[in-house]
């Protein structure tokens, strides 16, 4: 008897502890996260000498590819999207409206863009923040900054695209979305295609927006469990597009020739990003999902242009996007905001194969 | 008897905000009159951005995400 309230109390301590020291928590978790990350590789050759693999042979190299790169990119993405669910508590959209209200086009544009990568963000609410953010009185063109960098620069794409090829791709990456979005936002707004939105969209704007009571913000221990909510909700997700990508990848590694992909998608082919882009805007999946394609093109020697170009279209323009949206805009401007951003990739994708 | 109002179209999460809310409702035996909104318009006249949010007796207690049992038990009981 005894035993057991000594067990349910050292459970119960074991459980609140971190509550209430979250600070010590995460920087406990995050040594603990360094350790067994520094013994990835190890860990991945011992294996392949547990399998009894003759090292350098090319079912060896794929085998400890694949035991290596699964928990590292697992355990990467992880960190990111635990970073990421901490952030998303200190930017609420109620917040990110009130600091783009008003704002004039190019700084406004800039800043919504920005905005979009750390806002938490799903498609399924892309139609009350529309409306909300038009209420409060933010530009048309800088609406559409935010709803184009809010789904394309997210935390899976950019924790994906670091995890399995690195910081470069990954800030590349990030820095053609964020271009995009702040340019097609501009080209938008300029058009001045107010006329486009549904009328009963316009109707609402003149009506004072109701403020929703936010409460107090919340504490570290809140923010914390955030970002572990994320995790659990983001991982527990895309896990298995991240085990299918690097199977592909450990495959191409051993056995596919390098460039096969070349001659169709290399940067020497000057139709391949439009190729890319069109094949990419009626396509849709999450940035997980696209991931392992990108990996098989570059692979095989497909442009980096020409690949990043093909995932921003998959991911920034869909066809269920433009249902949704279809609720507040009338298809003319559904048709001009997929012309104006399916533009604002390619150019991104051409320059960047042919000038860089 | 509370109104419970789950904003938000057609999404994953908010079914899975209105399962939850009438789980917790039987749990604690009380009754609420639960109601799904799901026309922007409407979902706009509250003034929230992010689905799917919950309304008690007109008021937006919570917005942008599957709220807990917990919280869930505070608004209802």
């Amino acid at each position: 008897m005894r035993m057991e309230t000594g067990m349910s109390e050292l459970i119960s301590t074991l459980v609140a502890t971190p509550r209430r020291h979250p600070l010590w928590a995460v920087a406990l978790g995050a040594a603990a996260w360094a350790l067994v990350y520094s013994q990835l590789e190890p860990l991945s050759f011992a294996v392949v000498g547990l399998m009894g693999l003759a090292p350098e042979t090319r079912l060896a190299g794929a085998v400890q590819f694949f035991v290596y790169d699964t928990p590292k990119v697992l355990m990467l993405l992880t960190g990111v999207v635990f970073v990421m669910g901490v952030v998303h508590t200190f930017v609420s959209p109620e917040r990110t409206r009130q600091l783009l209200s008003g704002r004039s086009s190019g700084v406004g544009n800039v800043l919504a863009a920005s905005l979009g990568i750390v806002t938490p963000f799903c498609s399924c609410s892309a139609v009350p923040l529309f409306i909300g953010f038009l209420q409060a009185g933010v530009p048309l063109g800088v609406t559409f900054s935010f709803l184009i960098a809010a789904p394309m620069v997210n935390e899976i794409a950019l924790g994906m695209l670091f995890a399995l090829f690195g910081w470069r791709v990954a800030l590349l990456y990030l820095g053609m979305g964020v271009l995009v979005a702040i340019v097609a936002g501009m080209v938008l707004g300029r058009l001045g295609l107010e006329g486009w939105v549904e009328s009963w969209v316009i109707e609402l704007r003149s009506r004072q927006h109701a403020t929703v009571a936010t409460g107090a913000a919340p504490t570290w221990s809140e923010r914390v469990e955030s970002g572990w909510n994320h995790v659990r909700e983001i991982v527990g997700k895309v896990w298995i597009y991240i085990i299918l990508g690097v199977a592909l990848g450990a495959g191409i590694h051993g056995y596919v020739p390098e460039d096969f992909m070349a001659s169709i998608m290399g940067s020497g082919a000057w139709w391949s990003v439009p190729a890319a882009v069109l094949l990419g805007i009626p396509m849709y999946t999450n940035a997980a999902g696209v991931i392992p394609i990108v990996e098989a093109l570059l692979a095989k020697g497909a442009a980096l242009g020409t690949a990043l170009a093909f995932m921003m279209s998959v991911i920034a323009l869909s066809a269920p996007e433009m249902i949704i949206l279809r609720k507040v805009l009338k298809p003319q401007l559904i048709a001009a905001f997929v012309a104006i951003v399916a533009t604002g990739i390619l150019l991104v994708g051409l320059v960047f194969n042919h000038v860089l | 008897m509370k109104n419970v109002k789950v904003l938000g179209s057609g999404c994953n999460k908010c079914r899975v905000t209105i399962d939850t809310i009438r789980a917790t409702a039987e749990r604690l035996g009380v009754e609420i009159e639960l109601e799904k909104v799901e026309d922007f318009a409407r979902i706009a006249g509250y003034g929230v951005m992010a689905t799917p949010s919950v309304v008690v007796d007109e008021v937006v207690v919570h917005t942008g995400s599957v709220p807990t049992a917990k919280s869930i038990e505070g608004w209802i009981a």
